[in-house]
């Protein structure tokens, strides 16, 4: 690549293959200064006017903001926060059109505006070189800048590059036709974008400081050297041709370095910065003020008053072009961007974005429909304009017959989509559009293999998960089986033994059973006696007796199952020594079973002549551990449950005296049908009471009666009473739910 | 109000496939011009012939594939096939000659393919070869240049002859220079008693031919229909291995400059070769094939067995282009360089 | 002569064979195995519309000799790639007319209806369905295949398959009509005011 010196630079530029001419339209809007766009009666605020994740409002609707004011936040690291243009208030946060050829709506944080204008307290910063980098990086993204020139980079994630960098370039080129407002930004404010830009050298610290502009551009390039005199920055003018302005061009152009395929500039020590930014930079440092508005080229044939205008950002783009004086029918297409790489819009009513350097009302003279498609002739114009070196045409082929990998192979991914090579071509291929086609292509093919693969590996987490279950189950089942195989052959103990057992549980208690009751008789006595002589405790013992003549009751009761021999050991007193009694019976009669078993075997083994009578004996023995392992298991079920609704019930009783008929009888061997009953009904009547005192206290109300607080205590009183029951009752079926799940196991 | 949507770019530049196929018509005035001006009216009425062949097949062959004829005839390349190939004929050659070619050309060398740019060959090319195959006598009698016959066949004989019995015309017809000194070479005396030998540069008549296609082809450049690398390159090889075969031996070979402006050099050169469908698509790959096209040339025309060798040369580098391409493919942005020469595809 | 011939063809034969032999270890390619090779070209849906429970019991079916026709999400191209890959016939798809286009497609439960029964949550072949008994259940959109194998086991009928909606993620330009057309779209616009 030779290189030559032009334009007054002190350095060679190194040029870039290929590119193209097209009509440049400057002047269309070049010549007429910046205006300021009459503030729209409504902004619409996309919620993604950048590369990366969308914000998140922060505001709701009907919420007055005030211009400068945050209204969505970034989310994650790439993305940039948006703020209120002008004050107002929010209308809406909803779907609109915005800047995407696709026309599909995206959410928006729409704003009424007041027309006051009225700014959020803002400060800036003019010690700025005394500041750490990382503080104005922060203020960056407060500001939600992003890159200005197209793609809407985050610029606080763009100035924190890993590597050290060579080459800070600002990219001033603007080598689309058409496009005029980085041209007019520097004639009128080239102070501003070169403060902008000592800021990003203080935070960069770059060996040098280049900026780019196309020859085409003499005033701005002298306003350019003019403010830039002293600062040790240089201008470098590059010869007009499209696409010079493309980021990788530019680097090629200026520094003769390529940026790698998939690479960032910042991996070969550059850093781009449009013109736009670096003007936002200046107003975020200096003035403190966030992105809320830009300058946006104004131009085609349908408008009657081209130029730049300075615009707020949410204004919807039809406000800009009535403001422009648009000719309806003449307008045949709405460019967003230049006409080379910008979007057409199928709605004017899409709201200008920080990234709208343009809006081309183009008449259909100017713009004329594209030709229909003819075959390629292979002249290879399209390879002698592309400025990536890339084969245009074969991948045109590629992308046509759905050779996706070819086209990769091709490097389809390193096409810029500059346009260069369908803006040349004889016929009239949309080859852009193949591009672009192929590469949604190839991309939605990735998301479908990442996808696939994801499936496959939760498919497979998932069989691995249900067959870990399924053998865990299978274990279990085969342990439970082998226990009930061993249950099965242990011997009964002795047989004489059992009763003496049943017969010493029974004493013990009846024991219980007795000091119980004594106890409790000593409880009423003591009572009685408090109340004869006016104790303050009566409550206390009077709940006291209840406890103790629930206790005795039970104890009673459990007196008489044992003796019937059906529920034994249910007695609240002392389940627990029941039942470890009652396992090591268990125990006892299985190995005296099993021993029984065994002599009977080797009496036979023997030949002996009472063999009949000891495999009888074992067989008694046998039928007696059973009886005795079915006793333990009834056990086991009812006590915890009994020793739970026995305090439970007492509890309802001694709390719950208004619902003392239906208070359920304290002693509780076992909850059957019967006590669950009672303590439904219990519940039931409270519930009922409390409904009907609410209802008093209503009508009350109504009447205007004078007892309300009596009524209202009323009510309060049975209302707890009813949650009482209610938690008696949960509490006596949770426990009998606990107490199936344990006979379950 | 109603708003078109569009990928981008929403700019075309001025470029058509007409505007293409218009000017390589345009670029062939001048050699037409001459060619009749030595040559007499054959070339005009094989011109008519042709075109009405041609654009008769295209129309009924796109017919038959159920193709819009008037989009497809409208991108003229049926009239470009048509107009260099009247220009490669002999002025001489009978009307069946021209028909036998170009519908060969539009039917077999094109259409069959599947129509324009699916051609591997130079349709024009292609028609001319068979007809040089199958009717070498008639492929070979040319027109003595106006300067030695003393006049050039007035028109009405020229249609007759054309259309009726094709009988050889005796002080209008005769070998061309290529043709002369392919069989007399190691004659010198017998050459230079040939009086067609003689003119100021070259062969009489030739040489103002070839620099009339020579005009039309920088015409061509002109407008940037087409590049300078295939002429260069194809140029320079002719002129560099004739030249360093003439030092060599000066009696054996002809001068650089005989086959410079001889035979259909420059028509080759400018409007042949340069067809974009059949050539290699690369800068470095039209070059190679060009050069390529010029060795074979003169390897053809010094040792073949034919007068002339543009199409045969053509024909064999439109087989070699696809490979020219795959080994020429340019370093795209942001690549290392391919592990260089043969073998040096990634991967 | 004749016998310079046969000593001479018995020669190359030996000297061909040796070559050949030596080729076939010195360059023995080692090919993942069929099965994976056919896994990786399912769609990885796991929705057992093939009759198999899962793709690559599929995979190995086919591998053990099933036809290749039976994968409905992966649609003809799927199909096309195994002929390939098989160096088989190359089948229509075995799929009703109107699964013939696979369209994308995720489940959605219509929370207000779900009644926490979990069934759809053991039918899920990828655990894309979160929930608990008497809790309400939501599908984990990314994860989901589309496989639908949700749908028929819910009691109330509150899961449906909708298509995956267009974003402007994953909106993509269309392919241009081709040869002839003019790639231009015309859009009437109505809401003009903002």
């Amino acid at each position: 690549m030779g290189s030559l010196i032009i334009g007054g630079n002190s350095r060679p530029v190194f040029g870039f293959p290929g590119g193209v001419h097209p009509p440049e339209h400057k002047t269309d809007s070049s010549e007429a200064p910046i205006r300021v766009a009459p503030l729209p009666p409504r902004l619409v605020l996309p919620l993604s006017q950048h590369a990366g994740a969308p914000a998140e409002p922060v505001v709701a609707v009907g919420e007055r903001v005030l211009k400068g004011q945050l209204v969505a936040k970034a989310k994650g690291v790439v993305s940039a926060n948006v703020h209120a243009p002008s004050s107002g208030t929010v209308t809406a946060i909803e779907l609109r059109p915005v800047q995407h050829p696709s026309g599909l709506e995206q959410p928006c944080i729409v704003i009424d505006t007041d027309g006051r204008d009225e700014w959020i307290a803002h400060a800036g910063i003019s010690d700025w070189q005394s500041r750490d980098p990382a503080e104005l990086v922060a203020l960056f993204r407060e500001a939600g800048i992003a890159g200005m020139g197209g793609a809407g980079f985050p610029t606080a994630v763009k100035v924190a590059p890993r590597k050290p960098i060579d080459q800070l370039i600002l990219n001033a080129v603007e080598c689309e036709p058409y496009i005029t407002a980085d041209d007019r930004l520097m004639r009128e404010r080239a102070r501003d974008v070169v403060e902008g830009l000592k800021i990003l050298r203080h935070i960069l610290k770059p060996r040098e400081v280049l900026v780019g502009i196309e020859d085409n551009k003499p005033q701005a390039i002298a306003a350019m050297r003019q403010a830039m005199d002293g600062t040790g920055m240089e201008v470098v003018v590059v010869p007009t041709k499209y696409p010079s302005g493309g980021e990788k061009q530019l680097i090629e152009n200026l520094t003769g370095k390529e940026v790698p395929s998939g690479g960032l500039p910042a991996d070969v020590g550059v850093v781009c910065c449009n013109t736009g930014t670096a003007h936002a930079v200046f107003r975020a440092i200096e003035h403190g003020e966030p992105v809320i508005s830009r300058i946006t080229t104004l131009t085609g044939d349908a408008l009657a008053r081209r130029g730049n205008v300075e615009a707020l950002i949410g204004t919807p783009v039809i406000d800009l072009l009535r403001d422009a004086g648009i000719d309806e029918r003449k307008l045949h297409r709405l460019v967003m961007g230049g006409p080379m790489m910008g979007f057409t819009l199928q709605s004017p009513a899409v709201p200008v974005v920080k990234t709208t350097n343009c809006l081309i009302a183009a008449s259909a003279a100017e713009l004329p429909d594209p030709a229909p498609e003819q075959p390629c002739i292979r002249c290879g114009a399209c390879a002698e304009a592309c400025p990536a070196s890339l084969l245009p045409q074969q991948l045109y082929w590629f992308s046509k017959a759905g050779e996706f990998d070819k086209a990769q192979d091709q490097h389809l991914m390193d096409c810029i989509e500059c346009g260069a090579c369908a803006y040349v071509c004889p016929s009239s291929i949309p080859l852009v559009q193949y591009y672009r086609y192929a590469k949604g292509e190839i991309r939605k093919k990735q998301a479908e293999e990442r996808k696939a693969e994801r499936a496959k590996q939760r498919f497979e987490a998932r069989k691995a998960r249900l067959e870990a279950e399924h053998a865990e189950r299978e274990a279990k089942r085969k342990a439970r089986a082998e226990a009930a195989k061993k249950r099965a052959e242990a011997p009964a103990a002795t047989a004489v033994s059992a009763p003496a057992v049943d017969e010493a549980v029974l004493a013990r208690l009846k024991s219980a059973s007795l000091s119980a009751s004594s106890e409790y008789k000593a409880a009423v006595k003591a009572l009685k006696d408090a109340e004869a002589n006016g104790g303050a405790d009566i409550d206390a013992l009077t709940r006291h007796v209840e406890e103790l003549k629930a206790r005795a009751d039970a104890a009673k009761a459990a007196v008489r199952a044992a003796q019937q021999g059906e529920a034994p050991a249910a007695a609240p007193a002392a389940p627990a020594i029941d039942l470890e009694k009652l396992k090591h019976e268990v125990g006892e009669a299985s190995s005296a079973y099993k021993a029984a078993v065994r002599a009977a075997k080797e009496a036979e083994d023997a030949g002996a002549a009472n063999a009949g009578e000891l495999r009888a004996h074992a067989e008694q023995m046998k039928q007696r551990a059973d009886e005795l392992k079915a006793k333990l298991r009834d056990a086991k079920a009812e006590a915890p449950a009994a020793a739970a609704v026995a305090p439970a019930v007492a509890d309802t009783a001694a709390t719950a005296p208004a619902a003392a008929e239906v208070s359920a009888p304290p002693a509780a061997p076992a909850i059957g049908p019967e006590q669950m009953k009672q303590l439904k009904a219990a519940v039931a009547t409270s519930t009922r009471q409390y409904k009907e005192a609410v209802a008093a206290l209503e009508t009350a109300e109504r009447a205007g009666a004078d007892n309300l607080d009596a009524l209202q205590a009323r009510v309060d009183g049975l209302k707890q009473k009813a949650d009482d029951a209610k938690a008696a009752l949960e509490a006596v079926v949770a426990q009998m739910k606990a107490a199936a799940g344990n006979k379950e196991s | 109000m109603s708003l078109i949507t569009v990928t981008s770019p929403h700019a075309h530049g001025p470029a058509s496939t007409q505007r293409v196929m218009r000017d390589v018509v345009l670029g062939t005035l001048p050699g037409v011009a001459a060619l009749t001006w030595f040559f007499g009216w054959g070339t005009l009425v094989n011109l008519a012939i042709a075109i009405a062949v041609a654009l008769a097949c295209e129309a009924l062959v796109l017919k038959a594939r159920g193709k819009p004829l008037a989009f497809y005839l409208g991108d003229l390349s049926a009239l470009v096939t048509a107009v260099l190939l009247a220009c490669a004929l002999p002025p001489a050659a009978p009307w069946w000659l021209v028909v036998v070619a170009t519908s060969f050309a539009i039917v077999f060398g094109k259409q069959l393919y599947g129509g324009l740019g699916m051609n591997p060959f130079n349709p024009a090319m292609l028609g001319y070869a068979l007809a040089l195959v199958s009717f070498p006598v008639e492929m070979t009698t040319w027109n003595l240049p106006r300067d030695v016959a003393g006049n050039v066949l007035p028109l009405a004989e020229t249609l007759a002859h054309k259309f009726g019995s094709g009988a050889v015309l005796d002080g209008y017809t005769g070998a061309t220079p290529l043709d002369a000194f392919r069989q007399f070479h190691d004659q010198p005396e017998r050459l230079a008693a040939l009086p067609f030998m003689h003119g100021a540069f070259a062969g009489a008549g030739w040489e103002w031919v070839n620099i009339a296609f020579l005009a039309g082809g920088l015409f061509l450049l002109a407008r940037r229909v087409i590049t300078w690398h295939i002429p260069v390159a194809f140029l320079s090889a002719l002129a560099l291995v004739s030249g360093m075969a003439w030092v060599v031996d000066d009696a054996r070979f002809a001068s650089p400059l005989f086959h410079l402006l001889s035979g259909g050099t420059m028509l080759g050169a400018f409007f042949i070769a340069t067809d974009p469908v059949s050539a290699a698509t690369s800068r470095t790959g039209r070059l190679v094939f060009a050069a390529g096209i010029g060795v074979l040339v003169w390897v053809i025309r010094s040792f073949g067995g034919y007068p002339d060798a543009i199409a045969f040369s053509v024909l064999l580098m439109n087989l070699a282009a696809p490979t020219i391409d795959y080994y020429t493919q340019p370093r795209t942005y942001g690549h290392a360089r391919r592990g260089g020469g043969i073998g040096g595809q990634k991967k | 002569m004749v016998l310079i011939a046969i000593l001479a063809l018995v020669a190359l034969a030996l000297v061909f064979g040796a070559v050949l032999g030596f080729a076939s270890v010195k360059f023995h390619v080692e090919g993942d195995p069929i099965v994976e090779r056919i896994d990786a070209l399912l769609p990885q849906t796991q929705c057992g519309q093939c009759g198999y429970p899962g793709c690559r019991p599929y995979a190995e079916a086919v591998a053990n000799g099933d036809v290749h026709n039976k994968c409905v999400p992966g649609g003809a191209e799927t199909v096309v790639k195994l002929s390939e890959l098989l160096g088989r016939e190359v089948l229509a798809l075995d799929a009703d007319e109107a699964d013939q286009v696979p369209v994308k497609k995720v489940a959605y439960i219509r929370e207000a209806e779900c009644i926490g029964c979990t069934k759809c949550i053991q039918a899920c072949p990828v655990d894309a369905i979160l929930g608990a008994a008497q809790k309400m259940h939501t599908v984990l959109v990314d994860e989901c295949t589309g496989c639908d194998l949700c749908v028929e086991p819910c009691p109330v009928d509150c899961i449906e398959m909708r298509p995956v909606a267009v974003t402007v993620q994953t909106w993509t330009w269309q392919k241009p009509d081709g040869i002839g057309n003019a790639p231009a779209r015309r859009i009437p616009v109505t809401n003009e005011a903002a």
